[in-house]
């Protein structure tokens, strides 16, 4: 046994009181408290939008859900007071009503709020096409990149250039891209305002997600499978396609439901290269299935971005504004929940 | 090819293998390097067929580095190079431009020190590996997955669930399954890297019962840390030390009547 030590005397295991011990438990009260913020922030928003826009929706009498909402392009809402009663009358309806009665409106005020009747169905299958056809251009050329930049790559001052690009695009503003995209695909390709055009812009826009996450998502497969599917005598080629993209398959599709809520919602991109404020007609409409890729689209966002700032304020224009943001809301739950469930499914199978 | 550190052929030590069988690998004068630094100096060893040769020495003394130059695997690592020398199957140097490498694997087979069986059934486990050898017919391949599975003596235990997932079986299963899917493709050589460090002692002996079974029908090399399973399994054994070889002897030499002393420290348990 040494006499001197280097270590203070032997303390006591008991806690004493010390500031050290309470300025960790204040501290542990901080992040709480951070932490709850945010989720009543979020909580506001949600509970915000899931009222007002869920009576807008729903209804209370059968079918419960407010079908010509979700199914009828939108319109220009007429308000007008007849024998003491105000009715309320989408454009159309309004029309054939005063081409049956002619004399009967002859006198009376009407009030028209545009884009305040019907229903956003158009804005729907939109944001719908525009998500999915985003998607697989972001996804095909952002899982052959991350291949790329995973397995075949060396490294070296190039692809590190290369993956600093990839970072900082990541961070350029969405209006950029909108920018670019209307610059590149719609005047110099002349594809117009396009669904295509819209498609390579939000794509453009998440590859850096995309790209990043399927990276971390291959470099997470163990090497040992690798290894073990090239000992085998496989191409390197075979053992990606077969022996590691399979497994990455799950990551990628996690860094997709990122991607979609983000494609689903950015405006700023598709204003200049694929929103129409109002269409007639439905994408399907075409004459030649060509047409269908050079055709612009409504949108949901874009429709939200309108109805909010476009148009003169009031109660009637509020409904639809929350209705359509209720509707996207639940728009992107629904594609982000089919990503998760497919993604679920592939880790039932390959889990490693 | 640099050959600046070849050295003339009459001062390089001869390829030792008087008293064995046919050597079915040689190595000649490898020189291996990691970047800047050496790995392997000047190895010359001749790899006897249908035989166990063990690999043997401590840590960082480049055996495994030796094994995995045999199926290039060491490819796979960018700054790894060949300074000179060469290592020939059946007169060809697997180094050369001209070899295919994935022809090469197919007849070098390798076992990993970390069983990794592909997360996908026991049966597509080994019909991977037959899929790649253009194998296609279900009546065929059924066939050679109950022999390999046979052959590595895991049939039994797993002929009921062929088609659950290989990461369900235990350490010493998954590893006999990762031998079986390496013998179902029926290469020359196999190259077995420490396969039973993992392992607890029953599934040990275990394997190296099948080790003694494979060697009628492959040549296998084995890496181990153990030099009791090195004396156990293997008929010859080759002592490396800081990237030599040392001394390559039959088994029962090496253990009994090591001719260089570093050797006689190490078997005895003296150092590494």
């Amino acid at each position: 046994m040494s006499e001197s030590s280097y270590f203070p005397p032997r303390r006591s295991i008991l806690r004493k009181p010390s500031w050290a011990a309470r300025l960790e438990s204040s501290f542990f009260v901080l992040l709480r408290v951070a932490t709850y913020g945010v989720l009543l922030a979020a909580a506001a928003i949600f509970i915000d939008i899931g009222w007002k826009g869920g009576r807008v929706v729903f209804q209370a009498a059968p079918p419960f859900i407010n079908v010509p909402f979700l199914t009828q392009a939108p319109e220009t809402l007429n308000v007008f007071t007849l024998d003491g009663q105000t009715v309320k009358m989408g454009d159309r309806d309004f029309r054939a009503y005063k081409a049956a009665n002619p004399e009967k409106l002859r006198d009376v005020h009407v009030s028209t709020y545009v884009y305040s009747a019907g229903g956003i169905f158009p804005n729907i299958v939109g944001t719908v096409l525009l998500v999915l056809g985003s998607m697989v251009i972001a996804l095909a050329l952002g899982v052959c990149s991350a291949v790329y930049l995973s397995e075949y790559a060396k490294d070296g001052p190039f692809i590190r250039l290369l993956r600093l690009s990839i970072a900082n695009l990541a961070g350029v503003p969405s209006i950029v891209f909108g920018l670019f995209g209307f610059g590149l695909f719609v005047v110099a390709f002349d594809w117009n305002v396009s669904l295509i055009a819209g498609w390579f812009t939000l794509a453009f826009m998440v590859l850096p997600i995309i790209i990043t996450a399927s990276e971390e998502a291959l470099r997470a497969v163990p090497k040992g499978l690798r290894e073990g599917s090239l000992a085998l005598g496989a191409t390197k080629f075979q053992t990606i396609r077969t022996n590691v993209l399979p497994y990455a398959l799950p990551g990628i599709l996690t860094s997709s439901v990122l991607a979609i809520a983000r494609v689903a919602g950015e405006t700023a991109p598709i204003m200049f290269t694929a929103a129409y404020v109002v269409r007639d007609q439905m994408p399907w409409q075409v004459e030649q299935w060509t047409d269908f890729f050079f055709q612009g689209v409504m949108a949901l966002p874009y429709h939200i971005y309108v109805v909010a700032s476009k148009i003169p304020q009031n109660d009637y224009t509020s409904d639809v504004q929350y209705g359509t943001a209720f509707v996207f809301l639940f728009t992107v739950a629904a594609i982000a929940l089919a990503a998760i469930l497919l993604r679920a499914r592939m880790r039932k199978k390959y889990r490693w | 090819m640099p050959t600046e550190t070849l050295k003339p052929a009459e001062t390089a030590t001869p390829i030792p293998r008087a008293p064995m069988p046919p050597a079915f690998v040689e190595i000649d004068r490898l020189n291996f390097f990691y970047g800047e630094k050496q790995a392997l100096y000047d190895i010359s060893l001749g790899i006897p067929e249908k035989q166990v040769t063990a690999l043997i020495g401590p840590s960082g003394c480049g055996k495994t580095t030796l094994l995995r130059c045999l199926n290039r695997m060491n490819d796979l690592v960018d700054v790894a190079r060949i300074g000179s020398g060469e290592i020939r199957i059946d007169d060809i140097n697997i180094y050369d431009p001209r070899v295919d490498v994935i022809e090469l694997r197919k007849r070098v087979g390798m076992v990993f020190q970390k069983s990794n069986p592909f997360p996908k059934s026991i049966y597509e486990n080994i019909a991977y590996g037959l899929r790649l050898h253009g194998i296609k017919q279900k009546s065929q391949l059924d066939e050679i997955v109950e022999k390999s599975l046979r052959g590595a003596a895991l049939w039994d235990e797993v002929k009921d669930r062929l088609h659950d997932s290989g990461l369900g079986l235990s350490g010493g299963q998954q590893q006999r399954l990762c031998i079986a899917r390496t013998i179902a493709v029926e290469p020359d050589v196999i190259l077995m890297d420490e396969p039973c460090s993992a392992l607890d002692p029953l599934a040990t002996a275990k394997v190296e019962d099948l080790i003694q079974e494979l060697k009628a029908r492959f040549t296998i090399v084995i890496v181990t840390h153990n030099m009791q399973q090195a004396a156990r399994v293997s008929d010859y054994t080759a002592f490396f030390y800081l990237g030599k070889l040392i001394e390559f002897q039959s088994t029962r030499d090496i253990f009994t009547n090591p001719k260089n002393p570093q050797t006689e420290a190490y078997v005895s348990g003296r150092f590494g």
